[in-house]
């Protein structure tokens, strides 16, 4: 019968497979991309940007009331813009997943949270967790029922 | 894995014991937040460059979720300053206890009030307004001020802490979560707590205080209302007290059938995915209606926050727990023995672990984003202009974004696996399936990583 580590070692390892094994590439070739992002008290418009893996893109950043930033989480790259001026961030989405953009110039009381979303190609890490998730729920009654029953047993055998 | 008992340990025993190593942390800790409360009064009003915003939002709040509950579940109680000038006050004694008492009221807190209903609510009041608490010093400093004048106030006219125990609302959550710690304080012989005269743990004696949050240690089974104030192993004659390490979640084998330490779990529950979403999220109008208190938006968002809270989260985890009792056989005598209602409250222990990792998860995003100011804040802690360390003007830089994701899924995945293991442990007892409850873990977890990734 299979041992407990055996069984964990097979959880582990399955739960790597799951978070770490490489995806297919996505085929969608290079495009250049242009967003006009409005930056206002605390919000940006439109507050989620989406882009394929190795797209080029320019955000052209608007201020409508007060100076306000964009830092593109992962990326460490940053731009800002005056109140009622423009500035302009190109970069090439070379990593994939989803990263928060936010605002990087004090520009008020809610500023630490005005935040965006840029997601570059699928979101992989989003799925790889639920998929790790599901593996849980999945994975758990089995694994558990059968430690129960190994545990049960080493209890029959202490008792004999 | 047994109990390690740490008091075996000479130091540490002595220090415990005495009463000025935890005297010395107060003293700082007071100084700490009376200077918290005086820089949101008068300090600049910009939250990120104000100590009472950045020392209590972020530098106090990662130490507590990340490190001091999960690994020391009410540690923070046995240091927490608020207390003190009104503790100092009922007992007419800073150390030890004076010849001569005060004359203080010194009432029982009326039994309608001993529950967690009231730091349910007083969490709730500070949830609704926390867009503004968090980010806007004076408020910050007035809600300091409040809780400690309180804590003043109940001191007076109540016995022992009454605050700490029935009002302040960190001290609810806490104690929720404190359960699944691996410290405890616990008595080592239960007879000798029997025939123990004058209960001095409770009672008090010349050589301590009776316990302040109203606990006889000789009847603790679980972590929740233990302040770890360390009163007891002082007052205690035959050395009967002991703080051990302990596996983690000990406490959860013994599910709880009180509503209102049910309540509690949804409250953090839900309030963590739903600051989740507003705080950290990227939609704009849900955080101008959660900070434009007053408007219409915010009775909007408030309802909503009070429906999640109260009516979605708990009616689903009830069909989730009326499912296998619906489904039992007639004759299933232990399925049908208990009440829904019970039932309800035992199995909301499996949401304590899922709780406690979707706030570390949530922490981690606002920490490791925001932990920059701090160095700006130490050097100008009120936004004089000053630069007291040379770090007055350091870049803000979020830190660690590499690993944010992946340990904000480790926790919530780990949350998940803990929640499902109490879950299930839960209803072996009762002898029904725990899957219904797993799938509502799972459901809330999947919501929670897309709030986050």
């Amino acid at each position: 019968m299979m041992k407990k580590r055996t069984a964990w070692i097979l959880l582990g390892f399955l739960s790597t497979v799951v978070a770490f094994a490489p995806l297919p590439a996505q085929s969608a070739a290079p495009q250049t991309r242009t967003f006009k992002l409005d930056a206002r008290q605390f919000a940006y418009s439109p507050s989620e940007l989406k882009v394929n893996a190795g797209d080029t893109v320019t955000i052209q950043l608007v201020s409508a009331d007060v100076v306000h930033g964009l830092y593109v989480d992962g990326y460490d790259i940053s731009v800002e813009a005056d109140p009622g001026q423009s500035a302009t961030l190109t970069f090439v989405a070379a990593r994939s997943g989803s990263f928060r953009f936010r605002c990087n110039v004090t520009c008020g009381a809610m500023h630490p949270f005005m935040i965006g979303k840029l997601t570059v190609g699928a979101n992989d890490w989003f799925y790889r967790s639920i998929g790790l998730a599901s593996f849980v729920v999945v994975g758990f009654f089995p694994l558990s029922s059968f430690l129960n029953q190994r545990k049960k047993k080493d209890e029959r055998d202490i008792a004999f | 894995m047994n109990r390690i008992e740490l008091t075996c340990n000479p130091f540490i025993k002595s220090a415990l014991k005495n009463r000025y190593p935890q005297l010395a942390v107060f003293i700082v800790m007071l100084i700490g937040y009376i200077f918290a409360i005086l820089a949101g009064l008068i300090g600049t009003p910009v939250g990120s460059h104000n100590f009472s915003i950045v020392f209590v939002w972020i530098a106090w709040w990662a130490i507590l979720i990340l490190v001091a509950v999960p690994f020391f579940g009410r540690g923070w109680c046995a240091v927490c300053p608020i207390p003190l000038p009104g503790e100092w006050l009922q007992r007419g004694a800073v150390l030890a206890p004076p010849e001569k008492k005060p004359t203080w009221l010194n009432l029982r807190v009326p039994k309608v009030f001993r529950n967690i209903w009231l730091q349910n609510i007083s969490f709730l009041l500070l949830a609704l307004f926390s867009s503004v608490l968090l980010t806007t010093p004076n408020i910050t400093g007035i809600v300091l001020a409040a809780m400690l004048f309180a804590a003043i106030g109940l001191s007076t006219i109540f016995e022992r802490r009454a605050f700490c125990r029935y009002l302040c609302p960190v001290g609810g959550f806490i104690g929720l979560y404190s359960q699944t710690a691996p410290i405890e304080l616990r008595i080592k012989d239960k007879q000798v707590c029997v025939k123990c005269e004058g209960k001095p743990c409770y009672n008090g004696s010349s050589a301590g205080y009776g316990c302040p949050w109203d606990v006889f240690p000789g009847g603790l089974t679980k972590n929740t209302y233990c302040g770890l104030c360390m009163e007891c192993i002082r007052t205690c004659p035959h050395d009967n007290i002991a703080v051990n390490l302990r596996p983690f979640s000990a406490d959860l084998a013994r599910p709880s059938t009180r509503m209102d330490e049910a309540f509690k779990a949804f409250i953090m529950l839900g309030s963590a995915m739903i600051y989740a979403g507003v705080l950290l999220g990227p939609w704009g109008a849900l955080k101008d209606a959660a900070y434009n208190v007053g408007s219409s938006a915010w009775f909007i968002y408030a309802a909503v926050f009070l429906a999640i809270i109260f009516g979605v989260l708990p009616g689903l985890f009830t069909v989730a727990v009326y499912l296998p009792i619906a489904f039992a056989p007639r004759n299933h005598v232990t399925t049908r023995s208990k009440s829904l209602r019970q039932r309800f409250a035992q199995f909301s222990n499996s949401l304590i672990p899922l709780g406690l990792m979707f706030w570390v998860a949530f922490s981690l995003s606002f920490v490791l984003t925001n932990a920059s100011y701090i160095l700006g804040a130490l050097s100008d802690p009120l936004g004089l202009g000053w630069n007291l360390f040379g770090t007055a003007n350091a870049a803000w830089q979020p830190m660690l974004t590499s690993i944010l994701a992946p340990a904000q899924t480790l926790a919530l995945v780990g949350g998940l696996i803990w929640s499902a293991r109490t879950a299930q442990k839960a209803a072996n007892e009762v002898k029904v399936s725990p899957t219904p409850v797993i799938l509502y873990c799972f459901i809330a977890t999947s919501l929670m990583l897309w709030l986050l990734l």
